[in-house]
């Protein structure tokens, strides 16, 4: 398969289970080492590419997971900051304001200094945006990010992520088969079996 | 703490938050380690006090060089150790003592150890010229006028000493000729080693062992430590403290790293190198060292005062115990943060998809 993400870009990824959805995720998120053919990211080619460039390149990456993934014992905006200090020694005060600053943008200003369990799902992913999206990412990748919400918490999210990703100038790639995050899409790819079977491009609204 | 940690790390202080966020678990590896101190302080005090008993009865005499017997290796003989001296040379004896010698010159007259073993304390206390404590031993009635401060120890119970005359005819066996030990003081400025070396050349006796003081007293403690199964034992005591601990800690912090898997799985696909998760692991170790090895020394410290009063052992914590336990607590709790680690390897940032 042959695809190629334009800077900026909001890009939708379906297909049913099995396409290589989630292979396609891994192989740009450097989280898995490319066999064969030719994966380039940021300039850089990762096949063949040694462990320390690939840890270095993900630091450029924002990840949102199905699961939301965040620490247990350190709060909201901890977790944030986790996303901050990642690039080396940054001061805590500056770390913890844009951490801050990026709780407040997913609208969870009033819940920085929660712990994970006593948040709501919604609130969880939430706060797993603001990470990934904390330290501007080049290209944020995003695996079914409202999967595991119900539909009220889905709705807080499918509205963050393109507004996110715009506001930053931030290119994104998501899986999903949420229709009301497609919609946002400038471009949706349909995988089957491995291949791009569809390629859908669109206005978003 | 939090802030301390934040500052020496540069970092948000993630072990110290994630062993907080579980009491129960943080609780029981603090008593993890501090069990595991104390085990090894009781050890080890028991362990030093045995050389240091060993080495209590050379405090009494103040001599430079020893000629010593070929059969005489301490200056502990099991059960009370009678030191028979000549009462008008008291040169040869710690500040302490040599002024009670002139008491000695009475026969059967002794000075006895206050802290001997099988002596009441406040009889003991009660002994004065004034009112001395006459007792039997080897069929003849000592009678004590003074004491001084020696004490029991594994080789033995405790000390007496009497003048060469009362130990001639308490110990019949024994001739003026054939002492034990000959203490030699020097003159001051003379170098005692080459008083020894030349000493070794004058007596051809291969039986005879000439050696400073220091010597004869180091010499006489290796044996203690290396040979004697008291000492073996104690050794394996500080050993079996160290793994119990290393077992404690190892499993409470491998079921932690287990329930974080996620999480540091994350951290990995975030871009955390392997540098990050060593310097939580060195935090984690550092908490856990420092906080679970301050009630250990509380601890170790009472039951070692406790341990000495009873058993009239020199036991005490030194600075230097306390020291190379902590340092040990904090290589052992990073050691077993480490084995518990291994299972970081299992968090592969590929499966979070």
């Amino acid at each position: 398969m042959n695809l190629t993400l334009l800077r900026g870009s909001f890009t939708g990824l379906m297909g049913p289970s099995g396409s290589g959805k989630t292979t396609v995720l891994t192989l740009i998120g450097c989280l898995r080492a490319v066999q064969d053919g030719s994966v380039h990211l940021l300039g850089r080619e990762l096949n063949g590419a040694p462990d320390a460039d690939l840890v270095a390149l993900r630091r450029r990456l924002g990840f949102i997971f199905q699961a939301h993934n965040l620490h247990e014992g350190l709060t909201a905006v901890q977790n944030v900051m986790m996303g901050v200090q990642v690039h080396g020694r940054v001061p805590d005060a500056a770390a913890e304001r844009a951490a801050a600053h990026a709780l407040d943008l997913v609208g969870l200003s009033e819940r920085r200094s929660y712990l994970p369990a006593n948040l709501s799902g919604g609130q969880k992913q939430r706060v797993a945006v603001a990470r990934a999206l904390v330290a501007s990412p080049a290209l944020v990748l995003a695996d079914e990010p409202t999967a595991a919400l119900d539909k009220d918490s889905a709705a807080e999210v499918v509205d963050l992520l393109p507004r996110m990703g715009a506001a930053r100038g931030t290119t994104t790639l998501l899986v999903t088969h949420d229709n009301r995050i497609l919609d946002r899409a400038d471009r949706i790819l349909t995988l089957e079996d491995g291949r791009i079977v569809r390629i859908e491009d669109r206005d978003p609204r | 703490m939090s802030r301390l940690l934040q500052a020496l790390f540069g970092r948000l202080p993630i072990g110290w938050l994630q062993l907080t966020h579980n009491r129960t678990r943080f609780a029981a590896a603090l008593a993890g380690v501090a069990f595991a101190n104390v085990l090894v302080f009781v050890q080890l005090g028991i362990m030093n006090s045995m050389g240091a008993a060993t080495l209590r009865p050379y405090d009494f005499f103040q001599a430079d060089i020893m000629i010593s017997a070929g059969d005489a290796n301490s200056l502990t003989d099991g059960g009370t150790t009678t030191f028979g001296i000549d009462p008008v040379k008291p040169g040869f004896l710690a500040p302490e003592i040599s002024g009670d010698l002139n008491l000695l010159q009475v026969q059967d007259a002794a000075i006895l150890d206050r802290l001997a073993c099988g002596l009441a304390r406040d009889e003991a206390a009660a002994i004065r010229p004034q009112s001395p404590l006459s007792f039997e031993t080897q069929g003849r009635t000592v009678t004590a006028c003074a004491t001084f401060a020696g004490g029991g120890g594994f080789g033995g119970d405790g000390y007496m000493l009497v003048s060469d005359q009362t130990f001639l005819s308490l110990f019949n066996s024994r001739s003026s000729t054939a002492p034990d030990h000959i203490l030699l003081t020097l003159r001051p400025g003379a170098q005692p080693r080459a008083v020894v070396a030349r000493l070794k050349d004058l007596i051809s006796d291969p039986g005879l062992r000439i050696r400073t003081q220091a010597e004869a007293a180091q010499e006489d403690l290796r044996p203690q430590q290396t040979r004697r199964p008291t000492g073996i034992i104690f050794r394996f005591g500080v050993l079996i403290g160290v793994l119990v601990g290393l077992v404690i800690v190892c499993q409470v912090l491998s079921t932690d790293v287990a329930d974080h898997l996620r999480g540091y799985a994350t951290f990995k696909a975030m871009g955390y190198g392997p540098r990050f998760f060593l310097g939580v692991v060195f935090e984690q170790a550092l908490v856990l060292g420092v906080l679970g090895f301050l009630p250990g020394l509380a601890v170790g410290t009472t039951f070692q005062t406790a341990m000495g009063r009873i058993t009239t052992l020199p036991l005490a914590m030194t600075p230097s115990m306390a020291i190379s336990v902590f340092v040990g607590t904090v290589v052992f709790s990073a050691l077993s943060r480490a084995i518990a680690t291994r299972r970081l390897a299992a968090a592969d940032p590929a499966d979070l998809f």
